[in-house]
């Protein structure tokens, strides 16, 4: 699965040499991420978020577990174990900032890595299940969140947990049963609490599963890169151990100090005052948003103000309130189709001056406008702005991608990475005339995602 | 031996079904019941427990609300608005059209007879479920005089009703009886 000169792994002392026939856990490190893994020479620093990503999970998972030592998960007394962690616990208020902080990196991190994905292509053909699982990480990611984001029970997490478990009640005939069901109650209390706990528990462990698979189908083709050339020779490789070690570790040094700074200095700049209330669920607070992450897509959810009828009839075919959980799922799912609705054979956004003019000038500013309307409150211009910005992430995803890849004239490609880096490839001249494999079975894809030069 | 191979072959003929067939079936059908029957108590400890069903009455005395008066009470854990409805307000929420509203109801369909002027609902919206604006003193009302939710611009009018803002329906009106003249049991 790697390829033909990716070093071997061999054991050393007789102790190594006895555990690799055994468990041969070293050499599956080795082949993983040690010099064993062969990686293409040009990788910018767009794709250190892989690891960071790696990290944060970890960071989220170490740091709640010990707070998990200190918190109780019951209506009565949840708040006041979370003041109790901030005041009295040892060094609880560090655990707690780092992990409501470490909250925000992850999707910092992640969101990185999704528009990595998004302008490099890198869910096209052969990395399409790479692409899949990770959009099922960021739906686990989502979910833990908004229930961790519960679990302090101020007056944010309840409105949030109403509001949210609120979405599903959209649903025909069985949306009012199936919030009651996932609540456990007619509005949330002590066993929405008790099960969010539960399952935020439960699901860090459940995404560390699909980042293993992840993981695994990124090793079946190797990593993309950014030229969107595949390798082709052992000239277009470095070996991950020590050539990325080092540059992840310097992009992790400079993570670790941007979320320092954060959660030293302002660990309460990307919450919310009021979930330092206790929750009360007979009184909402003004203006309710969820957290930072969430604002893109709860703009689509508010964007849609209006039910779709039949013109002049007045029947109603869907309501307001279930266009906009279809279109804020949607969003989301979307993403799903991504590997096969642009179609273009060229990978890299480099190398597409069209789809490059849409990035940059369609769905970038489109993404950012959501994210403000979704902190800002429902009223003009932020509606107005937010279903603008909501019908513009759609076409971009189903009508302008797919008609840019069929009308797009790509620049020509570099022959290879070695040719992108070097200016020069030594490598024979006929592999060019013929054939555009160059004799590396297994690690290419079929010959047609490669253009004529 | 020679027997169970002819017998073997001859079950064999009948269109490739085989004796073990059967069981395969029977060891897989037993264990999908198994497994469903399972699942069964793993989904319903999910739904509201007995001691969240027991506390799903409320009764609420309703003697001291003056017209134009609202009062918050709590039902299953939400609130419940109790509202004396003015002669003005009544007069308003009839002269609507009704055929006009997004969920067409009369006042008279939301409130019991003999008691037009007490106006009982889920003081939820039915957008997202916050709690709307207007049954305490001083708290907006709306463009219709009724309650206003702050999250997303629901406008509900004197009835209750949604008039304006991405709620689907009118704020619920539970099921409650009157036990006496002036109390009423909710639930």
């Amino acid at each position: 699965m790697s390829f033909a000169w990716a070093k071997q792994y061999e054991p050393k002392t007789p102790l190594m040499k006895w555990l690799d026939e055994k468990l041969p856990l070293p050499r599956l490190v080795y082949n993983a991420v040690g010099a064993g893994y062969p990686v293409p020479r040009n990788l910018n620093y767009m794709w250190n978020f892989g690891v960071l990503a790696g990290f944060c999970l970890l960071l989220q998972i170490v740091t709640g577990v010990v707070l998990a030592m200190h918190y109780a998960a019951n209506a009565q007394v949840a708040f006041g174990t979370v003041e109790h962690i901030m005041r009295n616990v040892n060094y609880g208020w560090l655990l707690r900032y780092a992990h409501a902080n470490g909250a925000s990196f992850f999707f910092i991190v992640v969101y990185l890595h999704i528009f990595r994905g998004f302008f490099y292509s890198s869910y096209k053909a052969p990395r399409e299940m790479i692409w899949l699982l990770g959009v099922v990480i960021f739906l686990l990611m989502m979910a833990t969140a908004f229930m961790g984001y519960v679990l302090p029970w101020g007056q944010m997490s309840f409105w949030g947990a109403q509001v949210i478990t609120g979405l599903f009640s959209a649903i025909p005939l069985v949306g009012e049963p199936l919030q009651v069901w996932l609540l456990g109650g007619y509005a949330p209390d002590n066993a929405a609490l008790n099960r969010f706990f539960s399952l935020h528990f439960l699901l860090p462990f459940v995404i560390a599963g699909v980042v293993i698979l992840h993981i695994w189908a990124l090793h079946i083709p190797g990593s993309s890169n950014p030229t969107g050339v595949e390798v082709k020779q052992e000239s277009d490789t470095v070996p991950f151990h020590p050539y990325y070690t080092a540059k992840d570790g310097f992009g992790l040094g400079v993570f670790l100090i941007l979320f320092s700074v954060m959660v030293f200095f302002l660990p309460n700049a990307l919450g919310h005052p009021d979930n330092y209330i206790e929750a009360n669920p007979l009184s909402t607070p003004a203006h309710i948003v969820p957290e930072w992450y969430f604002w893109p897509f709860y703009a689509i959810l508010r964007a849609f103000t209006g039910d779709l009828t039949i013109p002049f009839t007045g029947i109603t075919l869907i309501p307001a309130k279930l266009l906009g959980v279809i279109a804020m799922f949607g969003a989301i799912l979307l993403w799903f189709f991504l590997p096969w609705l642009d179609k273009s054979p060229v990978r890299s956004g480099h190398y597409r001056p069209l789809f490059r003019k849409f990035f940059w000038f369609g769905l970038i500013p489109a993404m950012i406008a959501l994210f403000i309307c979704g902190g800002a409150p429902a009223e003009e211009p932020y509606v107005i702005i937010s279903q603008v910005a909501t019908a513009y992430y759609f076409l971009h995803f189903l009508v302008i991608l797919p008609i840019v890849s069929q009308i797009e004239v790509p620049k020509p490609l570099p022959f290879s990475i070695t040719e992108a880096v070097l200016g020069k490839d030594k490598a024979p001249a006929e592999s060019r005339a013929g054939s555009t494999d160059a004799g590396t079975p297994g690690a290419l894809p079929e010959g047609s995602l490669q253009p004529a030069e | 031996m020679a027997t169970d191979t002819a017998v073997t072959r001859d079950l064999e003929s009948q269109e490739g079904v085989r004796r073990r067939d059967w069981i395969h079936i029977a060891a897989l059908s037993t264990a999908g019941v198994g497994a469903a029957s399972v699942l069964i108590p793993l989904i319903s400890q999910m739904a509201p427990s007995a001691d969240v069903l027991a506390a799903s009455t409320t009764e609420v005395d309703v003697s001291a609300i003056q017209p134009g008066q609202a009062i918050k009470a709590v039902f299953r854990k939400q609130p419940l608005f109790v509202r004396r409805l003015t002669a003005k307000e009544i007069e308003e929420a009839n002269a609507v059209d009704v055929s006009s509203l997004r969920d067409p109801q009369t006042l008279a369909e939301r409130t019991k007879p003999g008691h037009e002027d007490l106006l009982v609902t889920m003081g939820v919206c039915t957008h997202l479920g916050c709690v709307p604006l207007g049954a305490a003193e001083g708290e907006n009302k709306g463009e219709f005089g009724g309650y206003f939710c702050p999250c997303h611009g629901s406008h509900y009018d004197t009835a209750a009703r949604i008039r304006k803002g991405p709620a689907p329906k009118n704020l619920m009106v539970p099921d409650y009886t009157f036990t006496s003249d002036t109390v009423i049991r909710v639930g």
